[in-house]
């Protein structure tokens, strides 16, 4: 964020890890942390208060998603949705069949999800990614059987922004009878779609990459689509979903959808500016970097570059102390030491899939932030660079 | 940074920072390589030795913050040292010197022993061919 510390520039380029809840999600949660309280469940007026704001809630989601009200189910965010999703409707149509087809670029809650699911007996397929992060269709044709009953592809990468093409894998998918869930994490909130155009059968969605709070989510759930429920206990959900539903986080959702869909032209224009600029400014400054992924398919704010011959933590850790937050891999795996999965699918060699930064751009950041930034970075590579015995100018 | 969430000691981050005797000695002893471009680390150590003590020792390293920091750490541990003294110097010995390091990060001192070894086999070499 463009904040001025008295110290150091602040500048957050980590947008696909997370954002700032937006002032009006704020407010809009507000009302439901005291003043209105109630559990949605209860009869009495301060339950039924709660219960409005949730059905009210639900209305605002499905008519900016593109889908019936009936069709949504509130959760804690990306990974449950994710979690519900493969498993419940794996679990669900296991008489039909144990198959399941993914990628090998998803977010860990899918494939973590998938790997359990094969530790349950199910046969799990890798559809391949090419050099630009994109799955081909004509794999996914080749790769269903009869008894394939899901087929889970993210809608857009998270490390490298790239966007699949769903509509097309989904209508392959159902030509084969299979059901078709897509992570749309990064997608919701950066790019215009809708659930009803893409036609797939399941959705996940966190708040909190789109200026929401974080700990609510949702799961879209096609009417009549067979799925088990995961989460236990009451009937919250009509079933689907156990748990005193998160009110202000819900309504913090919505406002934030809300948002995001009044203010998709102004900011997919200033996202898609911004991150061309840096591009350009960068490649001038800078030697020998390379652009992991797609620039045509890309959601606006993400870039992931790879500087040859320097390692992505050693250029977190230093621009961080610039004063400058973005990311390597994916934010949940930088405890380990494994190069970037997403990254090697794609086929980079592991030197540069070591080296590679994430760079996802949002509301806060301005122009004058690119051209510090690009500065801050052309300096600390050069730093690196010279440190490093893997490389050697071209050139000079 | 000095959140207790943060991974690296502030000696880490020094040495990281300002690493020390960073560079190559032409005419070098000995060099010795460790790890693997690949796996995300590649250490090349130089060492300039006359009459059993290394007089001078420099490093180029790609690799993470913890990477960099050992490699520092070594090459001042090992300046001034006799060979026989050198040899002694344990993975365990830099990461103490660094202030420890973080679990997943102890393979980065391992590293920067597994370059001090493979120097040393490369100056018993020379010194036989």
């Amino acid at each position: 964020m463009a904040t001025e510390s008295t110290t150091m520039r602040n500048i957050y380029l980590d947008h696909n890890a997370t954002t700032p809840v937006h002032p009006e999600v704020l407010e809009a949660m507000l009302p439901y942390f005291s003043r209105k309280f109630g559990n949605a469940s209860s009869m009495h007026s301060s339950g039924r208060e709660a219960k409005a704001a949730l059905e009210d809630a639900r209305a605002g989601c499905a008519r900016i998603l593109g889908c019936r009200d009936s069709e949504i189910v509130f959760t804690s965010g990306g990974t449950e949705s994710d979690n519900y999703a493969v498993k419940g409707a794996a679990f669900a149509n296991r008489n039909r069949g144990k198959h399941v087809i993914t990628s090998p670029i998803e977010h860990h809650a899918v494939s973590v999800s998938c790997e359990f699911l094969e530790k349950e007996g199910f046969g799990v397929t890798y559809l391949p990614v090419d050099s630009q992060g994109i799955v081909d269709p004509d794999q996914l044709r080749k790769s269903l059987r009869p008894d394939t009953t899901l087929v889970t592809i993210m809608h857009a990468n998270n490390e490298t922004g790239v966007i699949q093409d769903v509509k097309e894998l989904v209508r392959i998918a159902h030509e084969a009878g299979a059901l078709f869930h897509t992570d749309a994490v990064q997608t919701t909130g950066k790019i215009a779609y809708s659930i009803s155009e893409l036609g797939c059968d399941l959705l996940s969605i966190s708040a909190h990459k789109l200026y929401g709070p974080k700990g609510v989510g949702l799961l879209f759930i096609k009417s009549g689509t067979k799925i088990q429920a995961w989460n236990q206990g009451g009937g919250h959900e009509r079933g689907r979903r156990a748990g005193t539903e998160n009110v202000a986080g819900i309504a913090g959702l919505t406002r934030a959808l809300e948002i995001a869909a009044r203010d998709m032209a102004k900011e997919t224009a200033k996202l898609n500016s911004l991150t061309t600029r840096f591009y350009e400014r960068l490649r001038e400054c800078v030697p020998d970097i390379h652009i992991n992924g797609s620039l045509e398919k890309r959601v606006p704010n993400t870039l992931n570059i790879s500087f040859k011959g320097v390692e992505g933590e050693a250029m977190i850790l230093s621009l961080d102390m610039k004063g400058i937050s973005v990311s390597s891999g994916s934010a949940c795996t930088s405890g380990t030491t494994q190069a970037s999965h997403v990254l090697i699918a794609m086929g980079l060699p592991g030197e540069l899939a070591h080296g590679s930064v994430r760079f996802s751009f949002g509301r806060s950041n301005s122009e004058e932030d690119i051209d510090y930034v690009v500065d801050i970075v052309a300096q600390e590579v050069q730093r690196l660079r010279n440190i490093s015995p893997l490389y050697t100018k071209s050139g000079n | 940074m000095e959140n207790k969430s943060f991974p690296y000691s502030e000696l880490v981050m020094e040495h990281f920072s300002n690493p020390r005797n960073m560079g190559e000695i032409e005419n070098a002893s000995a060099v010795g390589n460790a790890g693997n471009p690949n796996c995300g680390d590649l250490m090349r150590l130089y060492l300039k030795i006359e009459d059993g003590i290394i007089i001078d020792a420099k490093f180029k390293t790609f690799g993470c913050g913890a990477a960099i920091a050992s490699s520092s750490m070594l090459t001042e541990m090992l300046k001034g040292k006799r060979l026989e003294d050198a040899l002694k110097i344990s993975n365990q010995a830099v990461a103490d010197a660094l202030g420890g390091l973080p679990p997943v990060k102890i393979h980065c001192s391992v590293m920067a022993e597994e370059a001090l070894k493979a120097a040393m086999e490369d100056y018993e070499k020379r010194k036989n061919s």
